[in-house]
């Protein structure tokens, strides 16, 4: 197992392990980097997931306190746990469901096709899809995405025979088992997916593309790679000409050690992202590092989201086999007949009975939301996945008084739900409950989110110095060799899963890093 | 839920001699007729609540009739619902201020009954936990009884839920594509399995 000295400053630090950091990590060693990989969680495996929704929501998730404000139901429902993320290795790519969509070329340029939007801080991203496309598809390879590379699509479950049959009634065109990163056949080593109905628990079968077991074993295996979990990042440090030398952390004892390295990479996913360059102010960065522009945890985002759930006479089992392996596109481009800016998808989803109960309604109780779950067999579920409108105000700060167990403060998480926001949603449900009833359903019952698994935007890239924190490459605009690998540099959230985007932008990051290495600009 | 928390899932691995008690009276409530379930739960009662370390029997028997009105599904018995109290009264015992708050709440709601709120007809008990329910009392009684509830591998069973499907291989062999009430999608949609 490689280990480099805490004080070899020509080490390449990444902070986080998931979609952003840990293939920036693999891609960077296999150029020769030495890497040192940062990672705040426990290392698990697919002999220690389990398929049980609370026990894996206990060994994944990220539960350190956080506080939340702001209009959206989130704040209300789930005060101390703004996002659904993890701490561990392979981060939140452990949870996601595998739903691997490109941007669409108009989500890069939302502030030029948008236009004005009152109260939304658009900006075009400095990339465009073209750029990225070349990127898009090594992507694609790497994580092996059905409907890509001539990997076919997964077969529909049941819940998926409910959303086509509905979908296509009401005048739908295109609706498919989707692009997932979960093989439908064994590739790279990895089995095809046994359509457990566990992705968001940590895939026992190995057929979702998760960091845990791809770009992190094969960053391992170049022997270039020193990957520490239980390290938790409290600060980057810099020098008098303002450059990043290295991070301070607190290891599972608590105990504190200095990394140096020539180039700090974060990808700590959104939240985290923010607070720990907030946290790393000093007397030449008052305001937070890399924060001369103010935009250091601004514009946050989380997607517009929520469910449609629909009863049905028959059973449907939506639980069984792969979550999110359906999905709708026709709402996804932007129509402003429709009454918002934006579009979104319709992706199947299905939740577990104890997490249904916890979910649907939360805070619910009596008999009108038990008639719910006493027909869960007969339910099936889709999830709305929307562009948000980015918002100065939507911002992660740090709390002005509660601090974590290292004395740091905690996270505020402040989100306002953008009028677009709510004219999305409200059409989403709509169009999600005429599916459903197109097929028979007899009750729908309309969810509201989730905590945020999407977190985009405090960090977020652009053309100007003075409109984000980061360029094209991540690289900060403030301190040349600090880089941020991860969502938060998402300019705006376009109305796609983010992780196909993320891994994008992170290989792209890799060969920047290598090239301006090469020119001795790094 | 008022929020997500660190939750101890235990209670698969409860003794024999109560589970044999639970399957008893699980099966007494569904099995016999109300009026005569609810006399043998009676008689039941000062059995089950003497296992309690920190609540009384008066407090858990107001917990259980509360816990059935925040969740209340005719098809499950008591048992179920007494397990929640049993965690609530888990947490009472390590942690004084949940057993001093859980004593407090049954006490408030016996003094807005005006009697025993335990004993009042279900339609009442509804109106007085509606005048509670903003309280952290009944946000600690309503969030364990979320996770006891419907963590419970035996009510799982009563709701058509199957959980874990790893130990047989996964529902790919197990019925996850077999809905036939509606059109097969085609092939271009919803290609065959591997």
């Amino acid at each position: 197992m490689t280990r480099y000295d805490t004080s070899d400053d020509s080490v390449v630090v990444i902070i986080g392990s998931g979609a952003g950091g840990a293939t920036l990590a693999n891609e960077l060693c296999h150029k020769g980097f030495k890497v040192v990989l940062l990672e705040a969680g426990d290392r698990q495996s697919l002999q220690t997931f389990r398929n049980d929704e609370w026990f894996a929501f206990n060994q994944l998730a990220w539960l350190d306190k956080r506080t939340t404000s702001g209009t959206w139901r989130v704040a209300k429902d789930f005060p101390n746990l703004p996002a659904w993320t993890c701490k561990t290795v392979g981060g939140t790519t452990t949870h996601w469901a595998g739903a691997s969509l490109r941007l669409q070329e108009h989500e890069f340029k939302a502030k030029g096709t948008y236009s004005n939007v009152t109260g939304a801080n658009l900006l075009d991203w400095p990339i465009t899809l073209a750029e990225l496309a070349p990127y898009y598809a090594r992507a694609e390879d790497k994580m092996g995405v059905t409907r890509t590379n001539d990997i076919p699509g997964l077969p529909g479950n049941n819940n998926f025979k409910v959303m086509y049959n509905g979908a296509t009634r009401v005048g739908y065109k295109t609706v498919h088992t989707g692009r997932m990163a979960i093989n439908s056949r064994p590739r790279d080593r990895r089995a095809s997916c046994w359509q457990l109905g566990f992705c968001f628990q940590g895939c026992k079968s190995g057929a979702k593309w998760s960091t845990l077991y791809t770009e992190v074993p094969k960053a391992e295996a170049t022997g270039k790679l020193d990957l520490r979990p239980g390290a938790q990042v409290l600060q980057i440090q810099h020098d008098a000409h303002g450059k990043a030398t290295g991070v301070l952390y607190a290891d599972r004892d608590g105990k504190h050690t200095v990394q140096k390295a020539r180039i700090v990479c974060v990808a700590c996913n959104s939240i985290e992202s923010a607070r720990l360059l907030l946290n790393s102010a000093s007397s030449t960065f008052p305001h937070g590092l890399a924060n001369s522009s103010g935009q250091v945890g601004r514009n946050y985002m989380r997607h517009t989201t929520g469910s449609v759930f629909g009863i049905f006479k028959h059973p449907v089992h939506m639980y069984r086999g792969t979550v999110m392996a359906g999905i709708i596109t026709d709402e996804a481009d932007h129509n402003p007949k429709r009454g918002f800016a934006g579009g979104f998808e319709f992706e199947t989803i299905s939740l577990g009975l104890p997490f249904a109960a916890a979910f649907l309604n939360p805070g619910a109780w009596g008999r009108d939301y038990t008639s719910i779950l006493e027909q869960y067999p007969n339910m099936a579920g889709m999830w709305i996945v929307g562009e948000d409108m980015p918002q100065a105000t939507n911002a992660v700060t740090l709390h002005p008084t509660i601090k974590d167990q290292f004395g740091l403060p905690i996270p505020n998480v402040h989100y306002d739900d953008h009028p677009n926001d709510i004219a999305m949603r409200n059409y989403a449900y709509k169009q999600g409950a005429a599916v459903y009833e197109a097929v028979g359903a007899t009750r729908i019952i309309e969810v509201p989110p989730y905590p945020s698994t999407h977190n985009l935007g405090t960090c977020r890239m652009s053309e100007r110095s003075a409109d984000g924190v980061c360029n094209k490459w991540g690289q900060t605009h403030d301190v040349k060799n600090l880089f941020i690998s991860d969502g938060s540099q998402f300019t705006t959230s376009a109305g796609e899963n983010p992780t196909l985007t993320i891994v994008t932008l992170a290989i792209r990051q890799a060969d920047h890093i290598a090239a301006e290495s090469a020119r001795q600009n790094l | 839920m008022g929020q997500l928390r660190l939750v101890h899932t235990k209670g698969f691995d409860v003794k024999i001699k109560r589970r044999e008690f639970l399957r008893k009276s699980a099966m007494m409530v569904a099995g016999v007729s109300a009026a005569a379930a609810t006399a043998s739960v009676a008689s039941l009662a000062a059995e089950w609540t003497a296992g309690l370390k920190t609540l009384n029997q008066h407090q858990a028997e107001t917990l259980l009739r509360m816990t059935r009105q925040i969740y209340p599904h005719d098809r499950l018995g008591d048992a179920f619902y007494i397990k929640v109290v049993e965690d609530l009264d888990a947490e009472a015992t390590a942690k004084p201020a949940t057993a001093r708050m859980l004593k407090a709440g049954v006490a408030n709601l016996d003094r807005i009954s005006g009697g025993k709120f335990a004993d009042d007809p279900q339609p009442i008990q509804i109106v007085e936990l509606k005048k509670i329910e903003h309280t952290p009392f009944f946000d600690k009684v309503r969030s364990t009884a979320l996770v006891s509830l419907y963590n419970n591998k035996d009510v799982w069973k009563a709701f058509g839920y199957q959980g874990a499907s790893y130990p047989f291989g996964g529902y790919v062999h197990h019925g996850f594509n077999d809905l036939n009430w509606l059109p097969e999608p085609p092939e271009s949609a919803s290609p065959k399995p591997a």
